[in-house]
């Protein structure tokens, strides 16, 4: 039976790079103070199943990798060994190499050898330097008897002691075993048998004598009572041949060379038989979570055939248990749809465990103290919100640790801690998640924000902003206050390209900042991108559908509210201020009920911070709806988001309100600018 | 009856191997992550043979046999020990537990299979 191996590699990959992961907070733990012995030990842990994982699935090289850092480990974890400072750093550098190896034989690349071969070098120096006395290496392969290759069989005495029921070894078990080397006779030993009334079922009295005929290796019949070789008294004499005499030399035990050179083989295979599949993105969900769908889809079942036999033969008096029925439906959908999205839902502790290690590195390199807080790790989000807000995430706490947080010198001449902090915190609020970075550095400092703005022309010499204003400056295409670009921030990637991150996740950020305080990020982000709270509303006899979150209010329009800017095309004033109208039913062009302003709707939504009112005929109901890619199914089209299908089995378009504006905005534009030119 | 095997390994990919090899030999497997969820299912189920890692999260493959051999049930049922551990000590420790056995890692699942047949036909 053959079977191929590189069906679980997919799954090896993946807790392994988790294990990695694991190693590579826990070292950093173990930097801050002294080596409990929990942390270590699940170093090791993660370590050791690394090891003898690639071993199995025939990573050799990972594997003899491994091997190393687990012995290194070992000796730690008994206290044969401090952990030092240098060991630490290796042993990160041994995690970032072992993490490059894997990457790159999941990926079917070449294996960095020169860096491999260097950190090994370091690890095996290490492990040399000041290692115990004690022999590490044990020696696997015991020198076996020589001259046996001329016995012609073997004479056996086993004689289980009465313990060996204990272990669950059965004597029969090993008869048997011992059969399939040769021609077998066997005698029984009874004379230990007890008087019937003084005998226990759970003990063994019996013994066997064995003549085993044929050319078996003394090795091949240890092997058989090597599970058993403490509970029995056993006796393996050669019988010879006697006109043949002992030929001397070794007959090796398949040693561990041997078993590595056939491991090397088996990887050789396995590329070619893997080369160019396609990567599968897997989830590993908690069987919790499985099992809880299970049982939902049960009584999904059970409703639904409550619900045929009911409409066998249907009487209106049954109208009630239809009724009760069709509720309980309804009820046993919306839970297996919760517990359906719950399963792509995983901790942020996922996009959070990188930064202890960027804030490691920073602050060895740069000199600056920090101490980083990570609260609300549990908190959950959907695996696809979570993949794309990893680089956001890192580009902000870069930003603290660059511009935020000062140097130790500075600091403590300002009066505050030479530990400088930073604080990641994750929660849910409504339907979003909300992350929050917090540091308690210098703040943004306005003064310097607003000179650079009115330098890149982002805003009028002048002009009156207000505080939270100007620090949304920041954001802006094309801002960066950056003095010095450092390799960590500043590398003309600027804040625009993380609102612009969060916003394709239908996210937001937000600042807050203190002078010589620190600064708040704050960013808000739906829990999933699958499904989504709508408004319904109608133009003529289309619906859209307009996410609830970008809403702010509906509103009838009275005549005196109506404005018309040349340029700027319809208006209306709402409180204190003048916000453009869009006339859906000239966007999509669709057949409207209303044309007059006043007689329709205007239901008033914010996008990019702008807001507008969208004028429609009637608003319909609020309701989740799914959402299917548009450009999946048909094509990308602007100020459409996506489609989704309605009770009665009608698509509806969602509209996407940035890429509404945007359009609208355009289209004022060109109208303005062919009236201007006719 | 199908045989009824518990294989127990924190290594979501060992336990991929060990249950897809010998479910495909026609057993009857049952997977759990540590010791004491083992433990849990054990107590729960009766199996005919127990394959469990040593080094593991939450309770170890060592205090999972000792905890075993105390249960009516799985008081002479096989225990197999999968330990990656060269040195005899370990092998020593499980013996003293009650482990019927060990399968070293590496393994491949040819040599699973074998070593289960050998022990539960």
């Amino acid at each position: 039976m053959a079977i191929d191996m590189s069906q679980f590699l997919d799954t090896f990959y993946e807790e392994s790079f988790e294990g990695l992961d694991i190693m590579e907070s826990e070292l950093l733990n173990l930097d801050e103070g002294d080596a409990d012995s929990e942390t270590i030990n699940t170093i090791f842990r993660a370590a050791h199943s690394i090891k003898g994982g690639s071993g199995t699935f025939g990573l050799n090289a990972v594997a003899e990798f491994t091997h190393i850092l687990e012995t290194l480990l070992d000796e730690m974890r008994d206290g044969r060994r401090e952990p030092t400072e240098e060991a630490n750093n290796t042993m990160l550098a041994s995690v970032d190499v072992l993490r490059g190896m894997l990457t790159a034989l999941r990926d079917n690349m070449d294996l960095e050898v020169d860096r491999i071969a260097a950190t090994q070098k370091d690890l095996e120096t290490l492990l040399n330097n000041g290692s115990p006395s004690v022999d590490t290496v044990a020696s696997e392969s015991t020198p076996t008897t020589v001259g046996e290759t001329s016995v012609v069989g073997w004479d056996i005495v086993f004689k289980p002691h009465t313990n060996l029921f204990a272990t669950g070894n059965d004597p029969v078990r090993i008869i048997r075993e011992l059969e399939t080397l040769g021609e077998l006779l066997i005698d029984l030993d009874d004379s230990r048998l007890p008087p019937f009334e003084e005998m226990s079922p759970e003990e063994c009295y019996l013994g066997w004598t064995a003549k085993l005929t044929g050319n078996v290796d003394r090795g091949a019949i240890e092997e058989v009572f090597s599970w058993v070789e403490d509970e029995c008294d056993l006796e393996i004499t050669p019988v010879k041949n006697e006109t043949s005499e002992a030929v001397k030399g070794p007959t090796a035990l398949p040693a561990a060379d041997e078993r590595r050179t056939s491991g090397d083989r088996r990887t050789g295979e396995r590329r070619t038989k893997s080369g160019g599949a396609a990567e599968s993105s897997s989830i590993r969900v908690g069987i919790d979570k499985v099992d809880s769908v299970i049982n939902l889809v049960g009584e999904l079942v059970i409703t639904q055939s409550m619900l045929s036999t009911l409409g066998e033969d249907f009487d209106t008096k049954n109208l009630n248990r239809l009724i009760e029925g069709l509720d309980q439906l309804e009820l046993n959908t919306r839970q297996l749809q919760e517990e359906v999205m719950r399963m792509r839902m995983m901790p942020i502790s996922f996009a959070f465990q990188r930064f202890p290690r960027l804030v490691h590195d920073y602050s060895q390199k740069n000199g600056k103290k920090i101490e980083l807080l990570m609260t609300g790790e549990q908190t959950e989000l959907d695996k696809t919100v979570m993949e794309k807000i990893g680089d956001p995430l890192t580009h902000l706490v870069r930003n603290s640790l660059d511009h935020g947080l000062e140097t130790p010198e500075e600091r403590i001449a300002s009066g505050k801690p030479e530990m400088g902090t930073i604080n990641l915190n994750a929660y849910h609020q409504g339907g979003n998640i909300v992350i929050e970075i917090r540091d308690d550095g210098r703040g943004l400092n306005s003064e310097k924000i607003r000179a650079k703005a009115i330098e890149k022309g982002l805003i009028e010499e002048g002009a009156r902003l207000e505080q939270e204003k100007i620090y949304e400056l920041i954001m802006l295409p094309g801002f960066s206050t950056a003095d010095v670009i450092s390799d960590v921030s500043g590398r003309g990637v600027g804040m625009d390209v993380v609102v612009k991150n969060i916003q394709a996740l239908s996210g937001k950020i937000e600042v807050s900042s203190e002078a010589g305080k620190g600064s708040v990020f704050t960013i808000r982000l739906p829990l999933t991108l699958a499904i989504l709270d709508g408004q319904t509303v109608a133009v003529g006899k289309e619906d859209y559908i307009v996410p609830l979150v970008s809403i702010i209010e509906s509103i009838q329009l009275k005549p005196e509210m109506l404005n018309a800017v040349v340029g700027k095309g319809e208006t209306f004033k709402l409180r204190n201020e003048h916000l453009p109208i869009i006339r859906l039913h000239k966007i999509f062009n669709a057949e409207p009920v209303n044309i007059e302003l006043t007689e329709g709707l205007l239901v008033v939504v914010e996008g990019e911070g702008k807001k507008v009112g969208l004028f429609v005929d009637e608003l319909r109901g609020q309701q989740q709806v799914v959402i299917k890619s548009l450009e999946a199914n048909y094509r990308r089209i602007e100020g459409i988001s996506g489609a989704t299908i309605l009770g009665d089995g009608s698509v509806a378009l969602i509209l996407d309100i940035p890429g509404l504006i945007k359009l609208s905005n355009n289209e004022v534009m060109t109208e303005y600018q062919s009236r201007k030119i006719a | 009856m199908a045989v009824k095997i518990l294989a127990v390994d924190d290594s979501a990919s060992m336990r991929q191997m060990v249950t897809f090899t010998l479910k495909g030999a026609g057993y009857d497997v049952e997977e759990a992550e540590d010791g004491q969820k083992a433990l849990d299912k054990a107590k729960g189920d009766k199996f005919n043979l127990v394959i469990s890692d040593v080094n593991m999260p939450v309770m170890d493959g060592i205090t999972l046999i000792k905890e075993l051999r105390t249960l009516a049930d799985y008081k002479f049922i096989p225990i197999l020990m999968l330990t990656t551990e060269s040195t005899s000590d370990k092998k020593q420790e499980g013996k003293s537990a009650g482990a019927t056995g060990w399968i070293v890692k590496p393994f491949n699942p040819e040599q699973l299979l074998e070593t289960v047949k050998k022990v539960v036909g």
